[in-house]
């Protein structure tokens, strides 16, 4: 069992990677690019922050953009082979049948989790705009991410009532807490710069999801045939 | 005649309960396998794996620096 999990992630994960780097390159990373020269001009002016905190972006890398682009490749195969092994061992947990249909729905589940949810408090963010410290930031986006996909099992897998309210209300908490923030006065970054790249990072990544689900249930389902 | 026939009815149970912890074993191992490898690529402070992910993490909205 373990073998068709990690043979339909693989599968699966990279082909969603592989897309979806597609439309980073294409959509999203442009806006990146874009928005580090804002980043970068703003560091020259107030010299305040400058030397650490630029060299971990951009300029850091010191080598041409096609490596950057091969890394970023590297980094988004890696995340789908993840999350597609996360997603299909939740599948085989289930004990519930899988096919392409019922993946997509999975997959908008792992949307909803690792995407939509986390982006209700903490929206994608460009370089170079001010927020709360990562630390805070990653604690409450994997808490929520957790408690998401926790919630939505219960709610959609439980048989009991008061079970399914239970998984609503965990889905509802984080929420309820709220996110990490910090009051930002003013950002280097034009704000329809940062509207673009929000709603094309979702949309990429929602299109990631569907992938990895549907592709990974239609590839799970086939290799528990042979 | 009772005695083992009761005896058989728990050994079956047992089994069905060790089966069934069995299958629950590699759903899990992939869950933690996942984890670890998105945790690596998405969230890990090392300053070679935030630049190499940089323009990743940004894109799947993760929180970076």
């Amino acid at each position: 069992m373990f073998g068709r999990i990690v043979g339909a992630a693989l599968i699966a994960g990279a082909a969603a990677g592989f897309f979806t780097w597609g439309a980073h390159t294409l959509k999203v990373v442009p806006l990146i690019l874009e928005a580090e020269t804002y980043e970068h001009a703003q560091a020259a002016a107030a010299h305040a922050h400058d030397a650490a905190d630029s060299s971990a972006e951009g300029q850091a890398f010191g080598s041409p953009l096609d490596r950057r682009a091969m890394v970023t490749l590297i980094a988004d195969i890696a995340l789908g082979v993840g999350f597609a092994l996360a997603l299909l061992g939740a599948i085989a947990l289930s004990g519930r049948d899988v096919d392409l249909g019922r993946g997509l729905l999975w997959g908008l589940g792992g949307f909803a989790a690792f995407s939509a949810a986390p982006a209700l408090g903490l929206p994608p963010e460009l370089p170079g705009i001010e927020s709360a410290p990562v630390l805070e930031r990653q604690i409450w986006w994997l808490a929520t991410a957790v408690c998401t996909a926790a919630g939505l099992g219960l709610l959609f897998l439980a048989r009991r009532i008061g079970f399914r309210l239970l998984g609503a209300m965990i889905v509802a908490a984080p929420h309820l807490v709220g996110a990490p923030h910090v009051q930002v006065e003013a950002s280097a970054v034009p704000a329809a710069l940062a509207a673009e790249f929000a709603a094309a990072s979702l949309v990429a990544t929602a299109l990631f999801w569907l992938i990895l689900g549907g592709l990974g249930g239609h590839v799970y389902k086939r290799l528990g045939q042979d | 005649m009772i005695l083992s026939a009761s005896r058989e009815r728990s050994t079956a149970a047992a089994d069905r309960l060790r089966r069934s912890s069995y299958a629950a074993f590699p759903p899990i191992l992939a869950i933690v396998l996942g984890t670890f490898i998105v945790f690596v690529a998405g969230f890990a402070a090392p300053a070679t794996l935030h630049d190499a992910a940089h323009d990743a993490r940004h894109a799947f909205a993760l929180p970076c620096h």
